[in-house]
């Protein structure tokens, strides 16, 4: 059995970041393994530009984001297998891969996952109406058109908001498509507001806020895709249909941490965030389990992910030198109109000079305040002009106050 | 007037006049860039357009491209049919031109990242 001091389950962002930041802190005997043919992940697929301002202080496309931290990890000599698929992995962090070769099983002392995210499928949301050819999801639309150079259809609609949606409206309509419009259950849009200028308005695509698909017809291939504005509890509302001729449905309706892997290895998972629980570290319940990026929740921006993914590698190597102290921290909790907090938990609040939570909003605010409070007491106030579910917002939290808090941190939001 | 910024995720909303064709008390942008955005947008707006070319000879059938800078808005669909009819052999370097002067726009296609020959 081949033995590795720390294996990296995923080569996206998230997993290249935490295998350079292992490597350059002396974990040499590293391992990236990758199911698809190249590293670099979702991001292959993402031909768009907007990654890289935190980063780089530029604006780079997907792949050459990618390509970036690819060419670091070369440089650095990160061993990374590609065409390699992790089929389980068990809590005494064994590994089992399946390749060219067949099968195997390695031994880590430590392991950080970074598998990434799942779309939610049509199967998983409910639409009547029959399932013929050309309906997709977003992102498998978007392999298809930017990976493999399928043309998928020429008239199309979309159903929900979210950025990949978005970038799809636009991505079809320039190669010349025509996009009829975007349907959003929610009475706001799930994407970043500049999305929706520069996908939809530049391009005069209507947006249909609180609308959803109500039919679908067509056989073997979709031609009409049906829309009902919804009321205040998202059901449909009779006599508002209208009607779109189209011969394709892009459905965008959100992303899901892939946590397969994790679940059958018996870690249980953050019902609101589907990854799993962590603390400042990205270390699981389990020591020496590390999940960084869109495994442990769905980010807008891949620079965050990035960042999360130094995390977790920082946590790996200091766990591995045998460097991390007793765990003797507090938990942190979603108060009032927050939908998550990461980490759940503070293990070391007296390690680091200081923390960030990251967290999400469960509605649109405007000129509301993050109250982060130690139990009842206030200890940091923010305020913001507009709050928006589809954009992370984290907060940093300096020593001297993490090792005030002893019971739990919450953060909330309190409306003006 | 109002409007989004898009030069980067933070998406402000920025509030301002209009004079003689030009973007004036221009408030809400939380940096620089997003004046110069709103000039620009009211003056002659600009955009970056990413697409793909085919490519033979690499592990994949498209070769994602960028421009170089911001073309005019007016430009695009111009510019597209010119990648459009555009395909290219590996192998290929990150930054390498594509297409130049792209429908004399001044501007060129660049591509976004490397492939290698596949043997
Ligand atoms: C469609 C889309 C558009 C986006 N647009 C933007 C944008 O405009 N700007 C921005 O900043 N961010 C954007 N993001 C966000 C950001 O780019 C991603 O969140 C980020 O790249 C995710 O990185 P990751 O490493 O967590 O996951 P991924 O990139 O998905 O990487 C996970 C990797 O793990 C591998 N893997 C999974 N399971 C296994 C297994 N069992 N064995 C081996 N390997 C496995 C996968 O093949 C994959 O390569 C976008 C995200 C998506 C999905
Ligand atoms: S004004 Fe500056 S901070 Fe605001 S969206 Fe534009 S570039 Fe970003």
């Amino acid at each position: 059995m081949r033995k590795v001091t720390c294996v990296i389950i995923g080569g996206g962002s998230a997993g290249l970041a935490a295998a350079i930041e292992l490597k350059k802190n002396g974990i040499d005997d590293l391992l990236v393994l990758e199911k698809g043919p190249e590293v670099g992940g979702i991001l292959n697929q993402c031909i768009h530009n907007g990654f890289g301002l935190h980063e780089f202080k530029e604006e780079l496309s997907g792949p050459a984001y990618a390509e970036r931290f690819a060419l670091q990890a070369e440089e650095l000599g990160i061993p990374i297998e590609c065409n390699t698929t992790v089929t389980a992995f068990y809590p005494d962090k064994s590994i089992e891969v399946s390749n060219k070769n067949g099968y195997e099983v390695i031994q880590a002392d430590a392991v950080v996952l970074a598998m990434g995210c799942q779309e939610r499928t049509s199967g998983q949301i409910q639409i009547p109406g029959m399932r013929p050819q050309g309906v997709y999801t977003a992102g498998t639309a978007q392999r298809y058109v930017n990976i493999d150079g399928y043309q998928i259809g020429k008239r199309c609609f979309i159903l929900g908001s979210g950025d990949i949606g978005l970038i799809m409206a636009r991505r079809m309509t320039l190669e010349g498509a025509k996009v009829l419009g975007v349907a959003e259950l929610m009475p706001y849009s799930n994407g970043l507001q500049r999305n929706i200028v520069q996908c939809l308005k530049d391009y005069d695509i209507p947006l249909y806020l609180s609308h959803t698909v109500t039919n679908i017809e067509g056989y073997p291939r979709l031609q009409k895709v049906t829309i009902s504005e919804v009321d205040e509890n998202r059901q449909p509302i009779k006599g508002s249909e209208k009607v779109f001729e189209v011969d394709t449905l892009l459905l965008s309706v959100g992303l899901v941490p892939d946590n397969t892997l994790t679940v059958e290895a018996g870690i249980s998972l953050d019902a609101r965030t589907r990854g799993i629980e962590v603390n400042e570290y990205c270390e699981s319940i389990m020591p020496g389990v590390f999940a960084a990026g869109n495994v442990l929740h769905v980010h807008d921006l891949v620079d965050y992910v990035t960042a999360e993914g130094r995390k977790a590698g920082r946590g790996a190597v200091r766990y591995l030198k045998g460097e991390l102290p007793e765990r003797n921290g507090f938990v942190t909790k979603a108060g009032n109109g927050i939908s998550y907090v990461l980490p759940q938990r503070v293990d070391y609040p007296s390690e680091d000079e200081s923390v960030e939570f990251s967290f999400r909003v469960r509605s649109p605010y405007k000129n509301a305040s993050i109250v982060v409070k130690n139990g009842n007491e206030e200890v940091k106030r923010i305020k913001k002009l507009a709050l928006l579910p589809a954009e992370m917002e984290k907060v940093i939290l300096p020593k001297e106050v993490l090792t005030t808090i002893h019971d739990e941190l919450v953060i909330e939001v309190e409306e003006a | 007037m109002e409007l989004t910024c898009i030069v980067c995720p933070r998406g402000c909303t920025i509030n301002y006049d209009v004079e003689n064709g030009e973007a004036i008390n221009i408030t809400g942008n939380a940096c620089p860039r997003g004046k110069a955005y709103t000039e620009a947008e009211i003056k002659a707006p600009t955009r970056m357009v990413t697409s793909t070319v085919p490519i033979r000879g690499a592990h994949c059938h498209q070769l994602p491209v960028i421009t170089s800078a911001p073309i005019p808005k007016g430009s695009i669909f111009e510019v597209m049919e010119e990648i459009h009819n555009t395909s290219i052999e590996a192998p290929v370097k990150m930054g390498q031109v594509i297409i130049e002067n792209v429908a004399g726009t001044g501007i060129q296609i660049l591509a976004a990242r490397s492939l290698n020959k596949e043997s």
